[in-house]
């Protein structure tokens, strides 16, 4: 005797958390099954493997039946096919959405196009996560990247717009796409260190401070996606820091000056000041080109945080020399870029503050 | 021209991609009505396309609008090709004809096509204009109301119930037509929806007719049915219970009611009388349904002869098909072996016109009066071709045999009326079992009566009694005729009416105590059903447990059982088992809760052709029933319970196998005698080993009685000592009496009154056969705690429901891989199929604990060869818990369960005492306290808490004790109202859904609908009815591994139903689909050609319901509910996962 057909269809679609996450997770049913039996979850009741089979197929059917819906989140509020309260709508979104940060760290600044499904395959047996998942996970980015690339206004908005996402989840979003377009260099071995996390952070930081949006045109030119062009250009002009001399030596002392007695690290600090400051500089001046863009972070290892954590330098002392690098800027009188100045070192002080770490 | 129908399209949505060169879809719509077609614009290059079209006019026929549906269709434009269609909505404009229905249809309807599902909606706004139509010859009834709630609709009131309406069509099925082999699935599917369609809607109108004609305005308990009949066909039938319903405008607080009837009701009762008597002399019990005939443009089914002689027989085989019943019917041979017991009885013609059969299962209080038994009759046919569709007398007089059938079962059991009557069918191939089933029951004239104004005051008034605490009952009665009443039935009926009144002396008495007895038996073969005659008790019988004293004459039962004393009153006679089809009156005295009973049985069967394969299922089909019956016993005492109620056999038919499937819900009745327990008997007591395994076995039974004593709190103080007192009963040979009822009458004697000796039932081990038989009983699995079931309405003895619902449908087909099955074997399996499902049901619904699954619907069916197929629908309903436990303390608080209503002014609080204090004693001085209740009449319903001090002290104590109880909880309830729930006035799910706009951007105004197989919404009332709902789907598939394999093709399926069910309720501007139930789930599949078809129908009446505020009228129109279940949290009701 074999059960040839089994269905269960509730007025209110009924799902378990627990079972959803198993599903996202990419689980097979017989997988699910036996993870369900061994967690705690069901030890209250007494039930046999049969009754949590036929359950678990009911909800991944379910499931399977609400992907394309949750594909374009705005349908699941007013389909008819599922009777879902709104706040379990918001439930099943956010969760689907959800990503494994080692698997967006993998993918971070990759072109999202088919031929990287090839890859999946192997970030899946890197990462150890299931290539179900992955693929639904890449699929959302793909999905996020392709609706949010071409709209206007604040990235993270449209994200959380047009995807119904929480705040937290839009925003890495906003990085996945903010990165897949600009395709910063991420994955080379010396940054394999950074997390996720830290390039939602400088992400952010470039989304706020260094695009068109954040210098507040007009909505309808409000592009988030894009650094803005003029202000790379202008950060040519901040070369003038390190090659007029008078200005590079006036800036040292101002800033030994200031942090004198305040850090450990204050003779390396001053024996190393030149090469950090064009080091800083010279990556600024590049950024008009779209290459040298992409390899703002390497640059920013290689050629900023590698020394610092040569010479073992605190994250407080970095922290200081960082601040006062840059307000002792306005104090040199023939400096007159402060604004651009103060824009660049903003960001770069937060970034390099994010990801100066072990 | 006397309808004009608009219909405007507005927008689409969520449209599939036609063009796959640009993703888009260029979409128009077709509107069609009748024979008149109106297209839209195409609205090109979109998936979201706004029409917004002009208002499209159909100006029709009334009798068209009753009978078409008005069918939309998307498509989509193609320049060089022909246009595609994406898919078709079909809206049943039924409800705009009734004024007090709908008035417009607007919303967004899924647009369903038969091969891919639903693809994307569509916005529809559709108005009728009627003008008067006074020809009166017309053929249309608009404006009759059609109910599937088989009791009177919430927000109407009762003036006059007519009786029984019926009416089948029949049709060629389009899929066995011969254009079928040259069309599309999609136009073949198309063709058969829309057939169905046009059917149900003449069905629904020619019964409309008929109730006109009886002079009603509403079907209740409407329910209609199709039989494919493949080859030979197509039937429609639907039966229901015609009624002239009057629309409680402004539901009176009860007291008033109370007052103002008690005045001039009686009078009016009196001269009625007469009346009554003149119109049907020979039988006054058919009033009710002989209306009909008195109106002189009412005929039957026109064409039809009644020349057939009234052979009934559930095992009759038509062996003369082709020549139609006119001639004579069926061939009328008798095959059953256990036919006997038929008292045939020469009925004139005009008897045989009418069925005094009412297809509600609950009454307005008062109306039931005695309940007889389950009475059902079954007959195997032979399909042949329907040759022609305009004369469906075939059919008709196949269902008119079995109904004479019924009736004489009725008769013989001293009834007058069968409800709870219901029909079925299961077609195999060539064979159709056509089932009837229903109780014998004697009702009360008072809504029989043809129009007297009066009797809508009685029947406000006679919901009163059921509030009341103390037995003021019916004062208004002139104790007439004290009279015996023979078994004569039509003297029976005139002493009930008349002695409604009673002395309240014993009356208050009655309230409170507990115990009667009645059995029915469903007899196997051609005659279930069997009851026992008693005495019959003049008065009226009280509320609480009148319903259980037998109807027929003590001396000349109708077969044997054991009679004793009512429990309860003590006045009347009462079988020690009753079985019935129907709900348990709201004001049954009950001990303990309810509990699901299943009878599961497989027979196989050899293959056959015509003839002998009809033959060879006849006579199975009694041996299956005396099973049934057997096994439904068992379990009954096995749960130590003495009454079935909503007792549903299912028996159905496939190739090689019959399936048969009892379910009933099991309550102690306190009128009724305690069960004994199960006695097993050894054949050869010699052998010590075999001993010793039956004494196990009879130690596991006792086992099993007593956990499930305790489970359903089943525990009359009696049950109590009897279990202490006698030890568990020995095992000893006896006389198979419980599988033969051959107890012998000689016994009764000695069985009366002797409510403290239990006579245990005695089950003989003589085969493994028995064996397996005991194994079975034992192996039903324990309902999980916090878990209840059952198939009725409401679980009895639970009734402060939360607002938290859940219906679903779950579907099961198992193939039985094993060629070689026995009998016992496939029993085991089919047994097991019930329990896991079950179980599965429990799993999934977990998270609602407590909660009871209510109206639990079990299908059976065996679509082929070796598989077997189980459908349920039920509804999940969680309650509170805290009572419970309450009642769980004590003993004393544990007996008495309230059935009634809590009155938050009244405390009306059904005066059922624990049965210890139901003492002679206590008798006494109920006895004296009764007159000074009776006196005051009415007036008693204004200050119910009065006259407590006459009762013996302990009773009042018991009763402060109570009214503290209700005060905390209430007090309880009211802090978790909030506020918002009592400020919006709008309908539940509309406000609802306004609201969750504002905390989820992303939520639209889609309308939550509840759907719910009861007639009710705990904690909410129905404001008005918006028309019935019945849609009949079809589903194809040609890629099924695709599509998920079976399961996944169903599961969308069920899905989408349910989502253009909710669709088309919203669109009436509803918010809950109340009575909903499906009625056929028909499963085809051929996985080796990746294909499957599946048929669904489903019924339900669409209501608004708005969230109770008022405790008083929450009291007064729901009985069911608990006043303090009204005030409930908003954001768990839907959420129970």
């Amino acid at each position: 005797m074999s059960v040839e057909l089994d269905v269960f269809v509730g007025n209110n679609t009924i799902m378990d958390e627990d079972v959803y996450q198993l599903w996202l997770d990419g689980h097979a049913v017989s997988d699910a099954v036996r993870l369900r039996m061994e967690s705690g979850a069901l030890r209250d009741c007494v039930v046999s493997v049969e009754v949590v089979q036929s359950d678990t197929m009911d909800q991944f059917r379910t499931f399977q039946m609400c992907e394309k819906l949750l594909q374009s989140p705005a349908k699941l509020a007013n389909q008819l096919l599922f009777q879902i309260p709104p706040h379990k709508q918001a439930m099943m979104i956010e969760r689907y959405y959800q990503f494994d940060n080692a698997f967006a760290r993998e993918v971070l600044g990759k072109k999202l196009s088919k031929g990287m499904k090839k890859d999946l395959d192997d970030i899946s047996s890197k990462t150890g996560i299931g290539i179900k998942s992955c693929r639904r996970q890449f699929d959302n980015f793909k999905r996020v990247f392709k609706v949010v690339e071409e709209l206007k206004g604040p990235l993270v908005d449209n994200v959380r717009h047009h995807f119904l996402l929480s705040d937290s989840l839009a925003k890495d979003y906003a990085a996945i796409v903010f990165f897949a377009n600009s395709r910063f260099e991420t994955g080379k071995r010396k940054l394999q260190y950074l997390s996720f996390q830290d390039f939602a952070f400088c992400a952010g930081q470039l989304i706020s401070y260094w695009t068109i949006g954040a210098v507040g045109y007009s909505v309808m030119e409000d592009m988030d996606v894009d650094l803005e062009k003029e202000f790379l250009h202008n950060l040519k002009d901040l070369k003038v820091l390190i090659n007029d001399k008078d200005m590079l030596d006036q800036h040292k002392s101002l800033v030994c000056a200031q942090l004198r007695g305040k850090i450990k690290v204050f003779n390396e600090m001053e024996a190393n000041f030149k090469n950090l400051s064009r080091a800083l500089v010279n990556i600024a001046a590049k950024l008009t080109h779209t290459k040298d863009v992409r390899d703002l972070f390497i640059d920013l290892v290689e050629k900023f945080i590698e020394p610092c954590r040569s010479d073992r330098w605190s994250v407080g002392d970095l922290r200081l020399f960082l601040t006062h690098y840059t307000s002792s800027a306005h104090m040199l009188e023939t400096f007159r870029f402060e604004p651009i100045w103060d824009r660049y070192m903003g960001v770069i002080k937060s970034c390099i503050l994010k990801m100066y770490h072990d | 021209m006397p309808g004009k129908l608009k219909a405007k399209i507005v927008a689409g949505r969520h449209l599939p991609v036609m063009d796959r060169a640009s993703d888009l879809t260029d979409a128009f719509v077709e509107v069609k009505f009748g024979n008149t077609t109106f297209k839209t614009d195409v609205y090109p290059k979109s998936l979201n396309p706004q029409w917004n079209s002009e208002w499209f006019k159909f100006e029709v026929d009334d009798e068209d609008l009753q009978d078409e549906p008005l069918q939309i269709t998307v498509l989509d434009h193609d320049t060089y090709s022909a246009n595609d269609a994406i898919g078709k909505v079909y809206i049943d404009i039924d409800p705009l004809l009734c004024s007090e229905a709908a008035t417009v249809i607007s919303g967004w309807f899924p647009i369903y096509d038969t091969i891919h599902g639903i693809r994307g909606e569509i916005n529809v706004l559709v108005k009728v204009d009627l003008f008067n139509d006074l020809n009166r010859f017309r053929q249309s009834s608009c404006g009759v109301k059609f109910f599937c709630t088989t009791s009177i609709p919430r927000c109407y009131r009762a003036i006059m119930v007519h009786g029984f309406v019926e009416e089948l069509v029949v049709n060629e099925d389009p899929e066995y037509q011969w254009i079928d082999r040259i069309r599309t699935p999609r136009a073949s599917n198309e063709a058969r929806q829309r057939l169905i369609s046009l059917m149900s809607g003449e069905l629904q109108r020619k019964i409309g007719l008929k109730v006109l004609e009886m002079g009603g305005n509403a079907v209740v308990g409407y329910l209609q049915c199709f039989d494919l009949e493949g080859e030979s066909g197509l039937v429609v039938r639907a039966i229901g219970t015609a009624c002239t319903l009057e629309k409680l405008s402004n539901p009176q607080p009860p007291n008033a009611a109370a007052q103002h009837t008690t005045a001039n009701s009686s009078p009016s009762k009196d001269l009625k009388e007469p009346v009554f008597g003149e119109e049907c002399p020979p039988n006054p019990l058919s009033s009710g349904p002989s209306t009909p005939l008195r109106a002189p443009g009412f005929s039957f089914s026109p064409s039809k002869s009644y020349s057939r002689q009234s052979s009934s027989s559930d095992t009759d085989i038509s062996l003369t098909p082709k020549t139609g019943m006119g001639s004579g019917g069926s061939g009328g041979k008798d095959a059953g072996p256990l036919k006997t017991l038929l008292r045939q009885q020469t009925q004139t013609a005009l008897e045989q016109r009418e069925f005094p059969f009412f297809t509600l299962t609950s009454f307005p209080p008062g109306f039931l009066l005695h309940v007889g038994g389950v009475v059902s009759a079954r007959s195997v046919k032979l399909l042949d071709r329907i040759h022609n569709p305009d004369e469906p007398e075939t059919r008709d007089a196949w269902w008119e045999e079995l109904r004479q059938e019924i009736k004489s079962h009725a008769k013989a059991l001293g009834c007058h009326a069968v409800i709870g009557y219901s029909e079925s069918t299961s077609i195999c191939e060539e064979v159709c079992i056509l089932s009837a089933a229903g109780t014998a029951a004697v009702l009360s004239c008072r809504l029989l009566q043809d129009g007297c104004l009066d009797l809508v005051t009685e029947h406000r008034l006679s919901r009163q009694p059921a509030l009341f605490p103390s037995g003021s009952d019916r004062v208004e009665f002139d104790l007439g005729s004290s009279g015996s009443l023979g078994r004569d039935v039509s003297k029976a009926l005139l002493p009930v009416c008349q002695s409604a009144r009673l002395d309240y002396s014993r009356i208050g008495l009655d309230w409170n105590q507990l115990a009667a007895s009645l059995e029915a038996q469903v007899a196997s073969g051609s005659q279930r059903t069997a009851e026992r005659t008693g005495e019959r008790c003049e008065d009226l019988a009280p509320p609480g447990c009148g319903f259980c004293h037998i109807p027929y004459d003590e001396l000349n039962m109708p077969f044997p059982a054991q009679l004793s004393y009512c429990y309860c009153c003590r006045r009347a006679k009462v079988p020690d088992v009753l079985f019935t089809t129907i709900d348990l009156p709201t004001d049954a005295n009950i001990t303990g809760k309810g509990c699901l009973i299943q009878a599961r049985l497989c027979r196989l069967k050899k293959k056959g052709q015509g003839e002998g394969n009809a033959t060879c299922i006849s006579s199975l089909l009694p041996f299956m029933e005396y099973e049934l019956h057997t096994q439904l016993l068992n379990k009954l005492k096995l749960r130590a319970m003495n009454a079935l109620f909503g007792l549903r056999i299912q028996i159905s038919v496939g190739e090689n196998m019959l399936v048969g499937l009892a379910s009933a819900t099991g309550v102690y009745l306190s009128a009724l005698p305690s069960p004994g327990g199960i006695q097993i008997a050894g054949k050869t007591p010699g052998d010590l080993s075999y001993e010793q395994h039956m004494s196990n076995m009879q130690r596991k039974i006792n086992d099993t009685i007593n956990k499930n004593r305790e489970l359903y709190h089943v525990n009359p103080p009696e049950a109590v000592e009897e279990l202490i007192g006698s030890p568990i009963p020995e095992i000893r040979q006896r006389s198979r009496l419980f599988r033969s009822h051959s107890e012998s009458s000689d016994e009764l004697s000695e069985l009366d009154l002797s409510h403290g000796k239990k006579d245990a039932f005695v089950l003989e081990i003589d085969d493994t056969d028995a064996v397996e038989d005991i194994h079975s009983l034992l192996t039903d699995a324990p309902t999980p705690p916090g878990f209840f079931s059952c198939n009725t309405e409401v679980m009895p003895g639970i009734n402060n429901w939360t607002s938290g619902l859940q219906m679903f449908t779950s579907v099961r087909v198992f193939r039985l891989s094993n060629a070689n099955l026995t009998n016992q074997g496939l029993n085991k399996i089919f047994n097991e199929l019930c329990e896991n499902l079950l179980k599965s049901l429990y799993f999934k619904l977990r998270s609602m604990v407590p909660c009871c699954l209510c109206h639990l619907n079990f299908a059976v069916a065996v679509p082929e060869d070796e598989l077997i197929q189980v459908a349920v629908t039920a509804v999940a309903m969680s309650f509170h818990r805290d009572q419970i436990q309450d009642s769980n303390k004590s003993g004393e608080d544990r007996a008495p369960m309230k059935v009634i209503t809590e009155n938050e002014e009244q405390l009306q609080f059904p005066l059922e005492l624990s049965a210890d204090t139901t003492s002679p004693q206590g008798h006494n001085t109920a006895k004296n306290s009764g007159p000074s209740d009776g006196s005051t009449g009415g007036l008693g319903g204004r200050a119910p808490s009065v006259d407590y001090s006459s009762f013996a002290d302990r009773c009042s104590s018991w009763i402060e004790q109570l009214r503290v109880k209700a005060h905390t909880i209430r007090r309880g309830s009211i802090k978790t109202t909030s506020s918002t729930d009592r400020a919006s006035p709008l309908p539940e799910g509309r406000s609802r859904s306004l609201r969750s706009t504002r905390s989820f951007p992303g939520s639209s105004s889609v309308t939550v609908v509840k759907m719910t197989p009861l007639s009710f919404i705990p904690g909410a009332k129905i404001t008005k009815y918006l028309g019935i709902i019945n849609m009949f789907f079809i589903r194809e598939t040609t890629s099924l591994r695709e599509e998920g394999g079976v399961s996944g093709f169903l599961h969308s399926f069920i899905a989408e139903v349910f989502a253009m069910v909710r669709a088309h309720v919203a669109a009436l501007g509803g918010n809950a689909v109340v009575s909903y139930s499906m009625k056929e789930c028909v499963f085809m599949e051929n996985p080796n050609k990746n294909q499957a078809q599946c048929l669904i129908n489903v019924s339900g009446d669409a209501v608004i319901f708005t969230r109770e505020t008022d405790l008083e009228v929450s009291s007064y129109t729901q009985p069911q509910t608990n006043a303090n279940t009204q005030s409930n949290n908003e954001t768990n009701e839907d959420t129970p996962a």
